[in-house]
């Protein structure tokens, strides 16, 4: 038998903007097994809701993660309006869903630069990021943040977008889209992109499904669970596709997100067109009673927040179930019997949050 | 700024972040903002590096791996804290986990505001990292241009 070594792959590398910690265990140069850890940056704010005012605590919700900000913003906004019975108005729903989208765009660019760093393409790393920034722009001006937007508030959103700027937005992300068509080509047509990616990391849809994999990952595999379908915000009145791929492959997975990335220029563009005038938020009076499970679609998967209020200003339980925490099992059974060599490849294939994760 | 006759390279470490801040360090790295167009590259290995850029706070379990990574890159050193948490645990300064800035582990030379810190304000502290490199740097009588 071949002697077993490990290689440790983390929490500082290269590769990862952020901590996890994978132990290898190598038989030459396959990997046999992986054993991961976290907890690098667990902060542990769910136990702040006791602290903070619920109408304060949208702000940390936000900051369970700076990529995709706003939607746990809004998903943590949405639980507790689903608690108290107040109802949104129909813009503020429809902003929530442009700039849920905007940050899905802004994430898969994002994610597109990484993973293409993660095989050694610098230069289409930096187009993605190049792409993104004019996400970012859109994002700063129409929120005022890049990154963090503090828009979104119980019973609405802070501020609204002019129709004069959204028809501005409606032709920008024209030419955002034709800038992503170039770019898209690259990561699904290049000989050698194809040759790192396709069959590395596999795993088959009856794995994907059992060992609870959500998001890109899980659709890259066949199973088409998109929670956008579900109708929450905006997104019950317009008109979109759930994209699965079948191979199951890091390749698969980025064609999932390359062809998501075109369905959000769509769904912004569906929204700009039906949103109807009128206020953007409601008077919020009293305090939640009662618990509520809050789905939502986050870039990465199914974002699940457990709310629960007695009455008072300050909640009693908040519980963050990230994607990236679901992805972790399928990424394992992925990482087994693959090359040391594609490790970075896979790990970034499922898109890791490890802020996320480890709240 | 005369004295800029090597690129001064980053290594960037994410304590316990949102994310927020590391995105916007990475910004900074790409097309729109641009640092490499001076020869500031984000490398991953600490022996390579000259300015450590550390985002979040810190916590028990990452203490020693931060403090191993300082201890690895070569004098001279800089540290820049990056992001209202990095200073001093921002908005999770109460939560259970979080001891506070980074400057309770390492010593820290720049702090950049923000939550999340401006791709425009993380150069601007890199910036006035470099004055104080070449600062150590004499105090070291390594002469300019030389590496340690």
């Amino acid at each position: 038998m071949t002697k077993q070594i490990i290689v440790p792959f983390g929490p500082q590398h290269p590769v990862l903007p952020e901590p996890i910690h994978l132990d290898l265990v190598l038989e030459d140069e396959k990997v046999v097994d992986v054993i991961p850890s976290i907890g690098y940056i667990h902060r542990g704010f769910e136990k702040l809701v006791e602290k903070r005012e619920f109408t304060e605590y949208v702000f940390i919700a936000e900051r369970t993660c700076g990529i995709c900000s706003f939607i746990h913003g809004a998903t943590y906004c949405q639980g507790i309006e689903q608690i108290m019975g107040i109802q949104v108005p129909e813009r503020a729903n429809y902003l929530r869903t442009i700039w849920s989208e905007y940050s899905r765009l802004h994430s898969h660019l994002l994610w597109l630069g990484l993973y293409a760093d993660s095989f050694g393409f610098e230069n289409l790393f930096m187009n993605a990021w190049r792409i993104r920034e004019r996400i970012l722009d859109v994002m700063e001006q129409t929120t005022g943040g890049r990154v963090i937007q503090g828009s979104c508030k119980i019973g609405g959103v802070r501020k609204d977008i002019s129709n004069a700027k959204l028809a501005e937005m409606n032709r920008d992300l024209d030419s955002i889209k034709r800038e992503m068509e170039e770019l898209t080509t690259v990561f699904l047509k290049d000989d050698t992109v194809i040759h790192r990616t396709r069959n590395v990391g596999v795993i088959s849809r009856q794995d994907a499904f059992h060992l609870g994999a959500v998001g890109p990952t899980a659709r890259g595999s066949g199973v088409a669970i998109d929670l956008r379908k579900t109708g929450y915000g905006a997104y019950g009145e317009l008109d979109f596709p759930v994209i699965t791929d079948s191979c199951g492959d890091c390749y698969s997975r980025c064609l999932v997100r390359c062809k998501e990335l075109f369905t959000s220029v769509d769904i912004i563009q569906q929204a700009i067109a039906k949103i109807p005038d009128g206020p953007v938020d409601v008077k919020v009076t009293g305090a939640p009673n009662g618990e509520f499970f809050m789905r939502a679609e986050q870039p990465r998967g199914e974002l699940v927040h457990y709310l629960k209020g007695n009455g008072t200003k300050f909640l009693i339980r908040s519980r963050i179930r990230t994607p990236t925490l679901t992805n972790i099992p399928p990424l394992v059974k992925m990482l087994q019997g693959c090359d040391l060599a594609d490790v970075p490849v896979i790990v970034l294939s499922i898109d890791p949050c490890i802020s996320c994760t480890e709240r | 700024m005369s004295y800029l006759t090597k690129s001064p390279w980053i290594l960037h470490y994410d304590a316990s972040s949102c994310n927020g801040c590391d995105i916007e360090v990475l910004a900074a790295l790409t097309p729109v903002y641009d640092v490499e167009r001076f020869g500031i590259i984000n490398t991953g290995n600490p022996k390579h590096a000259d300015i450590f850029l550390v985002t979040g706070s810190v916590n028990e379990q990452n203490r020693e791996i931060l403090k191993n990574t300082y201890d690895q890159i070569p004098n001279p050193k800089v540290v820049i804290a990056v992001g209202i948490c990095a200073s001093s645990g921002g908005i999770f300064r109460e939560c259970y986990n979080v001891m506070g800035g980074i400057d309770k582990v390492i010593p820290v030379d720049v702090w950049v505001p923000g939550c999340a810190a401006r791709p425009e304000s993380i150069i601007d502290g890199v910036v006035k990292a470099l004055g104080i490199l070449e600062e150590k740097r004499k105090a070291m009588k390594i002469p300019a241009g030389d590496t340690a």
